[in-house]
Order: structure tokens, then sequence, then C-alpha cells
């Protein structure tokens, strides 16, 4: 770490070409509650870390479309201040306010914990559950990215050099949709998941379920949106016939592996139990709304 | 074995008398408001002009033979000034110490602070390096070469007892055992501790319950990694200041490890960030002395958190069988115990003191423990906190609760009708002297914490804890001011309980001066006669034993002083109130006059007020608690939620009682981690897989409940203010007391450490068709 420069980019532009323009392992630094922690501990030795945090399109919340939009850099914290959005997606906030403690949360960002690629990542399960969108940008240009697709396994993005992520546009929730995420950890905070699950639901006037996205953390290399479980539940009235053939296509859906986090076999049992909790959860939220 | 008085020890004996400071809580406590603001100097706080940083190459591997190690790259890397391997220390004989309330054998301190012939542990030092920056000595550390031939491994305690077990010491052979084994053994030592006839013992049960434990290795957890600072000049004087509970205890080691006088050793305790048992070792002391010495330069060593989690001291893994016996109306008549305890690299687990805490609490005529102390390839475990006693007494109290149900009793009346009192006969000793015990089971009894009412799946567990107040060597010099206010320069380290206000408020009561007139300090090694280890209870139980008496010699030399003031004899004046005073009418009537009226005054009368003491304090005063603890259990995840959690302890007499409850608090609290959570994970490779707090989970806040505590107050008769050490005991219920609380809740029993949501959930999942069946 002899060489490690520190670069503040104040543009898109000029964070892209900071980026293309080194040869070495280059970091983009948010909050840096991974990225400093990683360095710390000798994980990482980059040549070059890239703060994004100054430039304004990766630190904005903002209604657009009917949905929302928000910067890949907003912390936590300031997310959990925003009453409006807290209101119209408060599965997306159970992932976020999940995210280490208070005083990680006043840093942390979503795009960092997305970018970050951990499989366990709690806010990645309910942003996809909310089918939302990456902005990306990068020496080509910008494009659309859902975000199930950034993350590919741990640690690994399917992000190009010189590609960050900008920000997350979610969609315009329909009547009666509801979402929420629960994870286990064996301490209350500061942990990590061994299992997370994140459901949304949409229900036509008459309480029957017309859509519905299930989507699981810490079962496999990266979160997994599981169609088969969704589908158990489109179509019902959310009843407990529908939930236990959810809770069966869940625990098929794991692949886990036995690690000092968590075993399989205590992995694919927990992810029905959340599976169930979630739902039902959602579906309060669904009804309320 | 249990440490024994000798014959010049002293005790002063308690005194019943009314008390003006001792027992109260003034608002002065000078360290917390620096520890708060960040000005407290911690040893990593340190910086000496000129100074290198150190660091230590360590094992990759389990268990191998060291057969090369080339510096001559890692010493070629610019900014590198010094490398130290084996081949800088001098081989150690065999030679035994106390290091706290474990035994260390130099031949294997030596090998352990830099491996020798090999490595015995993931993390085990092979090479150091002090270079001009951080990153020019992690640079060296990876370009030297150390050539290893990787010999099995075995971490398990059950495991490494087979006799086909890969051996760690070719030269141990099995102590205790008659005749000695010829084949070595990773079993280093077997100990007994009998009483009475245990085969009638259960011939007069009628009913009998044998079970077996497992736990799993843990961490002391203290926040402040170790780190030390080392000076080595050119005249030859040695200047270490480091995190440690012993800094004399640590400079007779260096001055051992490194043959070199004591005297040219100076050691300074620095501000301590927790130790728990875990800093009664040296780790990088010798090796900051060594580099300092050949780079000539100041060198500071700070370990990662990795580095303490893979190297420092955690405790032992055991593996445990108790089988006790009980008579149908409720009396115990015989207690067994086989204690199966790992040592890591080297020999010198707390199963000697786990052996003799075994059945202590209780009044059992019949008693048989056995107990093992077993190599295996884990870092050398190191104290901590009651070193030993919790996982024993996880499987004594679970079986105890298992019998009090089976007799039909509540778990309190089963242990009150066995319980321990004064003169009852203990299994390794003496007769117990004047003991709170029966006081602490009776206000848990009367605790409105055992009329709440308990929901679903809820569940209330008790337990009990027994341990010994250290004495040990201790001094402590005493120096008034000339404006009458007093320093006082301790000897042992303030383990951040709050010793240096506990010690300045027994100075306060015994002088006649406000707590605030006092001021305590810890002395470096050059200020004080000799302190053991601050450990085994005993910072303000024996601190306050030397404070007392240098006290006392302050008083009366302040007497002289008002004597030749008054011109009458010295015994013709009494100190009373923090005054001089006229023994009697007698004597004159002169006016009484003040610490500060007789301190402005001594220069020219003799010399500055001044007292000072040079102690074996005696051992004596043990300790007691009981603790409720309701949990509630989730059956889906096995998660456990601690609701609500009572302790109630002995303190003898406590000093300052916020103090005390936030000693009981905090033990409580590790014993919780401990019991839940906490466990070292081994790779099949025999390395650790987290060592990290972020796998390695210690409680955070929100995992716990608020902890009530009461004090019970039952004096030690061999202390002037009757005080026991209590820093050790509610580490020791905890495991105990939540594994009968799932018990109670779910029906289920758990034997395998630690009570974590995996485990729970598995022995639920294994029970649910027997207890769906009845």
């Amino acid at each position: 770490m002899d060489n490690l420069r520190y670069e503040a980019a104040d543009t898109l532009a000029h964070a892209a070409q900071l980026i293309a323009a080194e040869s070495g392992d280059v970091r983009v630094l948010a909050g840096g509650t991974d990225v400093l922690v990683q360095m710390h501990s000798d994980m990482i030795e980059p040549d070059l870390i890239v703060d994004i945090k100054n430039i304004p399109e990766v630190r904005t919340i903002q209604q657009e479309d009917g949905g929302w939009r928000f910067g890949a850099a907003v912390p936590g914290l300031e997310l959990m201040d925003h009453a409006d959005f807290c209101a119209a997606w408060p599965g997306v906030m159970d992932g976020v306010k999940l995210i280490g403690s208070v005083q990680i949360r006043g840093r942390a960002s979503v795009g960092g914990n997305l970018c970050n690629a951990s499989p366990a990542a709690d806010s990645v399960p309910p942003m996809i559950a909310a089918s939302a969108m990456a902005t990306v940008f990068g020496p080509n240009g910008s494009r659309e990215v859902p975000v199930q697709d950034i993350a590919v396994g741990p640690g690994k993005t399917s992000l190009e050099k010189g590609e960050i992520v900008v920000s997350f546009s979610l969609p315009p929730r329909p009547a009666h949709s509801g979402d929420a995420y629960l994870r286990f950890t064996p301490r209350t905070e500061m942990d990590i998941a061994v299992v997370g699950v994140a459901v949304n639901l949409t229900l036509d006037d008459a309480g029957i379920c017309t859509a519905a996205r299930v989507v699981l953390g810490a079962v496999a290399a990266r979160a997994l949106l599981v169609q088969e479980a969704a589908d158990a539940l489109i179509g019902t009235s959310v009843d407990d016939a529908a939930i236990e053939n959810m809770i069966q296509e869940v625990r098929a859906a794991c692949r886990p592996i036995d690690d000092k986090r968590g075993t399989i076999e205590f992995r694919t049992k927990v992810a029905g139990v959340l599976a169930e909790r979630a739902t039902k959860i959602a579906l309060e939220r669904a009804r309320g709304a | 074995m249990a440490p024994k008085p000798g014959s010049f020890s002293t005790s002063i004996p308690y005194e019943e008398k009314k008390l003006k400071i001792v027992g109260t809580e003034p608002a002065d406590r000078p360290d917390a408001v620096d520890k708060v603001t960040g000005r407290a100097r911690y040893a990593a706080d340190y910086n000496l002009p000129g100074q290198l940083i150190g660091k230590v190459l360590r094992s990759p591997h389990a268990h191998a033979r060291v057969l090369s190690i080339d510096t001559a790259a890692a010493e070629a890397v610019p900014g590198v000034k010094a490398v130290v391997t084996r081949d800088d220390f001098p081989d150690m004989a065999v030679e035994h110490a106390a290091s706290g309330e474990l035994m260390i054998n130099f031949k294997d301190v030596t090998r352990n602070m830099m491996a020798r012939e090999k490595v015995f542990y993931d993390g085990h030092p092979v090479a150091a390096v002090a270079a001009v920056s951080e990153s020019a000595a992690k640079k060296a550390l990876k370009l030297i070469k150390v050539e290893y031939e990787v010999l099995p491994h075995v971490i398990d305690v059950e495991a490494a007892m087979q006799s086909d077990a890969p051996i760690l010491h070719e030269d141990q052979f099995t102590k205790g055992v008659d005749p000695t084994p010829e084949k070595p053994s990773n079993i280093a030592t077997r100990i007994e501790s009998k009483l009475g006839d245990i085969e009638a013992g259960f011939d007069q049960a009628d009913l009998v319950i044998e079970r077996e434990f497992r736990t799993k290795p843990v961490h002391q957890g203290y926040i402040e990694p170790q780190a030390s600072i080392a000076n080595y000049t050119d005249g030859g004087q040695v200047e270490v200041w480091t995190s440690t509970q012993g800094h004399f205890v640590f400079r007779a080691q260096i001055a051992k490890l490194l043959q070199l006088d004591m005297s040219k050793i100076t050691v300074t305790a620095a501000e301590l960030g927790g130790g728990f048992g875990g800093k009664n070792n040296v780790y990088l002391e010798p090796l900051a002395v060594v580099l300092s010495r050949k780079s000539r330069r100041p060198v500071k060593m700070v370990m990662t958190r990795d580095e303490v989690f893979r190297a420092t001291g955690p405790t032992s893994g055991t593996h445990t069988k108790v089988k006790i016996g009980v008579t149908k109306d409720g009396r115990i008549t015989a207690g067994q115990a086989e204690l199966n305890y790992q040592s890591g690299a080297f020999a010198g687990s707390s199963v000697p003191m786990a052996a003799i805490t075994v059945f202590t609490r209780y009044d059992i005529e019949n008693v048989l423990v056995v107990g093992h102390d077993v190599t295996c390839n884990r870092p050398k475990v190191a104290a901590y906190r009651a070193p030993g006693a919790p996982m024993i007494a996880f499987g004594v109290e679970s079986v105890l609760d298992e019998l009090a149900e089976g007799v039909g009793m509540d778990p309190v009346s089963f242990r009150l009708k066995n319980a321990a009192r004064e003169g009852t006969q203990t299994h390794y000793g003496p007769k117990l002297g004047p003991i709170g015990f029966v006081e602490t089971l009776e206000s848990a009894q009367a605790h409105p914490h055992m009329q709440e009412k308990l929901g679903p799946n809820q569940g209330r567990g008790v337990a009990t804890g027994f341990w010994f107040t250290l004495g040990k060597e201790t001094s402590a010099t005493l120096n008034v001011g000339e404006d009458g206010t007093v320093n006082v320069i301790m000897g042992t380290v303030d383990v951040t309980g709050g010793g240096r206000s506990a010690l300045a408020m027994v100075v306060a009561e015994e002088l006649g001066i406000p707590t605030e007139k006092v001021r305590v300090k810890s002395g470096d090694t050059t200020a004080l006669g000799f302190n053991f280890m601050t450990a085994g209870s005993r910072g303000t139980a024996a601190g306050s034993m030397a404070t007392v008496k240098a006290s006392r010699d302050a008083i009366q030399k302040a007497c002289e002083v008002a004597a030749r003031i008054w011109e009458v004899e010295t015994e013709e004046v009494v100190w009373e109130d923090g005054h001089a005073r006229p023994a009697s009418t007698n004597v004159g009537d002169f006016e009484p006059l003040s610490l500060a009226d007789l301190a402005r005054r001594a220069g020219a009368l003799g010399g500055t007020i001044a007292g000072h003491a040079e102690l074996d304090v005696a051992m004596g005063g043990p300790g007691f608690g009981t603790h409720i603890v309701d949990v509630e259990v989730d059956r889906q995840t096995g998660a456990v939620k601690v609701l609500r959690y009572t302790l109630v302890q002995d303190a003898g007499k406590a000093v300052y009682p916020k103090f005390i409850e936030g000693q009981f608090q905090g033990g409580a609290v590790q014993g919780i981690g401990m019991a839940l959570n906490e466990e070292y994970i081994y790779s099949e490779k025999g390395t650790l897989e987290n060592p990290g707090f972020l796998d390695y989970r210690v409680p955070v806040a929100s995992d716990v409940p608020f902890i009530n505590t009461e004090i019970v107050e039952v004096p030690n008769p061999m202390h002037p203010y009757g005080i026991r050490g209590i820093g050790e005991v509610p580490i020791i219920p905890p495991i105990a007391a939540l594994s009968n609380a799932i018990y109670h809740a779910t029906g289920v029993r758990l034997r395998d450490h630690p009570l974590s949501p995996p485990k729970v959930l598995a022995a639920l999942d294994e029970a649910a068709p027997a207890i769906a069946a009845e």
C-alpha cells in the first residue's frame, strides 16, 4: 500500500476517467464501510481509491415517473429519514435498517452493499424483490441493469472496468402491494445474515395475489430470485396451503454451503421459516395499502 | 492446586465500625473522564522518537516441524532494521512459575513467544521484523522463507486423549499416573481430588444421574489488542510500556527469557483496555525488546484482532462427565466428575483450579474429581475470568437441575438444602470460613424475578458459582503532599473495574479525608516492591490490604509530627476523624491538627509524611453467587432470547456498590456470550476460521437484557473492611443457568456448548417425536 492514491471525483465522467486510466487495483469508495475495513484487514491492497460521494447523482432521492429513484451512495440513515420512501417500500427499508449498526448506516449505502457482492447483503434481496433497476455509468455511457444481474458471485460483479452504479429506480406500486425482508442472525445486530428472505406481493381487490417475487439471500453464491416460490402464491389468497407450497419451493431452491456461519441443513430449514414469516408481514402490509 | 498462604502472609482481621466513605458512591472517578474523552493512554498510544514498527510472521500450519528459516531477503528490504527468529533467544530449561491463576514453564514460554523446533498452532510466531514503516515490515514478512514439514494435528480434546492421536511433545509422559507411562501422551497431567468414600456415597443415593458435557474454546474478547513498545538503550537500560495485568511479573519473565538483570528493566503498565486473565502472559514484550536491542531503536508492536484470536490465550475447550447421587428427600450423597481440559500447545490449563471448584458450593461427604490437562494444536490457553469454572459449572448445575426435578424440589430449595456453609469440608482441603452462599440463594428465592409470569416457550433457569480471592505479593506507597493531599502508588493494575477509585476510598476512610484528596496511580516496576499479577479477583481485596497498611504507617508518622509540635510523646497522640488529637486531657490542651496542618510543617519536623507496605497477602474470603435467567426459545429457528436476568452475589463489603454492580453485569454478559454464540471454529486443516468479532460472536448491547443485581454482604474475616474478590464469580453460572432455562422452556436438555441456534434447533427437532408422544 506504499503507493496508494486517493481521488475524489466531482462528476461521473471524471470518476470513469480516473478508473480507466489506472492500471492497478482500483476501488470505488462511497461510505467506505466495506472498502476501508477490507484494506485494514489486508484483504485488498488497492493502488487507487476513487471517492464518488461528492457526485450529485449518487446522493439524491426523488420521485420519478410514479416510482422512486435514489442515488447508489445515499447513506442508509438518509433513506431511513425519508418518510415517503419508507412508506412506499417498507420491505426495502427492512433490509437497509439491518445493515451493520447505527454508526455504519450513517455511511453505508445500498449501492455499496450491492457492489460488495456478498451473498448475504441485507438490502439486496428486497431490492430484487422490488424489481429495482440499477443505472450504470461507464466509459461507454449509461445502461440500465436489473439489480439481480449486478452481483454474480461472492465479491464479483458483472460491471465492466470503469463502470459505476449511479442510482436505483423502483417502479410505481399498484394498490394493495406490500413487501418485507427478514434475516436470521445469531446476534440481534452487527451480524451477517445466515439466511435472508424478501417477499414482494400485490393483491387484487378481492385479496387474490396477482404478482409476487420471493428472493433468498445467503443460501447461494448470490441472491436468488425464486420464480417457483412466487408462483406458489400467485392466484391464491395467500392462505396456509399456498404458504406451505411456497415454503417447499423456497427450501428446494436453496443451495447453501456449510460454513462457519451456518450449516446447509440449518440454512435450508430457516429459509422456509423466514419465507413464511416475511410473506405474512408483506401480506399484512399489502392489505393495509 | 490452590495457592496456599505462607506462614508469613498477612491478613488484617475484620473490624466492624461505622464507615463514612467505604460503601458510598462518590462522584469522583478520575480515570473515567479521560477514557471517555480519549485522553487515557493505552499501550498503543505510546510513541517514542525514532521508533520502528514490529510485526510477527506466524505459522499457517496447526502442527509442523520448522526445518529452516531464511531471512536474507527480508533483511534486504529498504527500511528493515532487524529480523529475529528462534536463534535470537536463549533456550530455557524446565522451570515453573505462577503467572496469575495458571502456572507457566519457561521452557514453554520461550517456545510459545517464538517457535523453536516445531510450530504447534495456526498463528504460532516464527519470526519478527522491525522496520521504519508497517508496510516495509509487512513486505519483509512475506519474504521470509520458512521450510515446514507439516505434521498431523489434533484440535479436539477427546481426540487428543486417544492413544493413536498425533503427539505434540515426544518428551511428555503423563504425570500423576503411577507408574509413569513409557509412551508419550498429549495428557500432560492427571490430577485427583477425593473426599469420603465415593462408592458408599452412591450406594446411599436413591437417584443417580450421570451426564457428559462438551464446551468449545472461547476467547476473553478484550477490546484492546495486545500492544507493547520497548526501548533497549545503548546504555543497557530496558524500558517497556505494555498492555498487562501484571507489570512486575512481566518484568520477571522478560528478565528470565532474555537473561537480563531485573534492575535494568522498567516495565510500565499502560491503561488497560480489558484483560480478563488474557493479559497475564508475555507475547510481544520479549520480541520488542530483542528487536530494539538489535536495531538500536525503540520498537512498537500492536497485534491485529486476527493475531489476538489466533495466538493469544483463549480458554480450554472441555469434555466433562458429571455423576451425582441424591436421596429421595433431596440430600446429595456423592459427587463425581471427570474434567478433560485442553491446555493448547503447551501443558498448563486451568484444570487444577477448575477441579477444586467442581462441588465446592455444596456440602457433599463423598467426592471424587479427576482432571486431565491435555495438549493439542491450539494456542496455549490463558486464564479467563474464573478460569475453567464456567465449563464444569455447566455440567454440575445441569445435573443438579435434573436431580431437583427428579426428587420434586424447586431448584433453589434443592440447592439450599445442600448448600455449603461456614465449617463445610471442601473436597480439595480447607474447611470453609464464614461465607454468603446461603444468603445469595435465599435472596434469589425472595427476589421479585421469581414471581414474574412465564409465557409459552419461556423458561426459567437457576445456577450458582464459587471462586477464590487470591492474596499474594502486594506493595503500595503513600505520600502526603505539602498541602495535605495524598498520592498513592499501587502495584496492582486497575483492570478497568475502578480499582484506583476503590483504593482511594479505602485510603480516604483510613486517613479521615475526602476521597477527592486522594489520587491513586499505578507505579512502574522501579517504584515499588514486587506485585503479583492482578488476577484471582485480588485487585481491590489484596490491593486495599496494602493501602490500609501504608495508610496506618503514614498515620503513625503524622502522629509523630504532631507529637513534635506539641512536644509530647508519639504514644500520647491519637488519630481521629482526619486529625491528630491528644490521647487524653492529661496530655495537654491542644487544638487538633489536620493532615494538611501536619503536612505543611512535616518537612522541618522529620520529613514527608509517608507510608508504605510490602506484603504477602493471605488468600481468603471466597465469593459465591446465584443467577436466575428467563429465556424464550424460537422453536422454528432455535434462537434463544434472554428475557430477564438477575444475579445475587456476596461481595463481603461493596466498597463502591456501582462498581460492584458493573462487575456483576459485565461478568454475566460475558457468560451469556460464552453460553449462546461464542466458539472457536477450526477448519479441517486446523486453522482458525473465525479470528474476528464478525464471526466470533460476543454479544452486542441489544442481545442482553438489563442485568439486575443484588449485593449480599457477609464480611471476609481476614480483611479489615470485610472485602471479598468479586470479579470472577459472575461469569461462572450463565452457561448452566441458560441451559436450565432452555430446558424449562422446551423440555430439551443441551449438553453441547454453545447453545447456539443450530444446536438448539437440532436438539428440538430430535426431541420433537418423543415430546409429541408424551
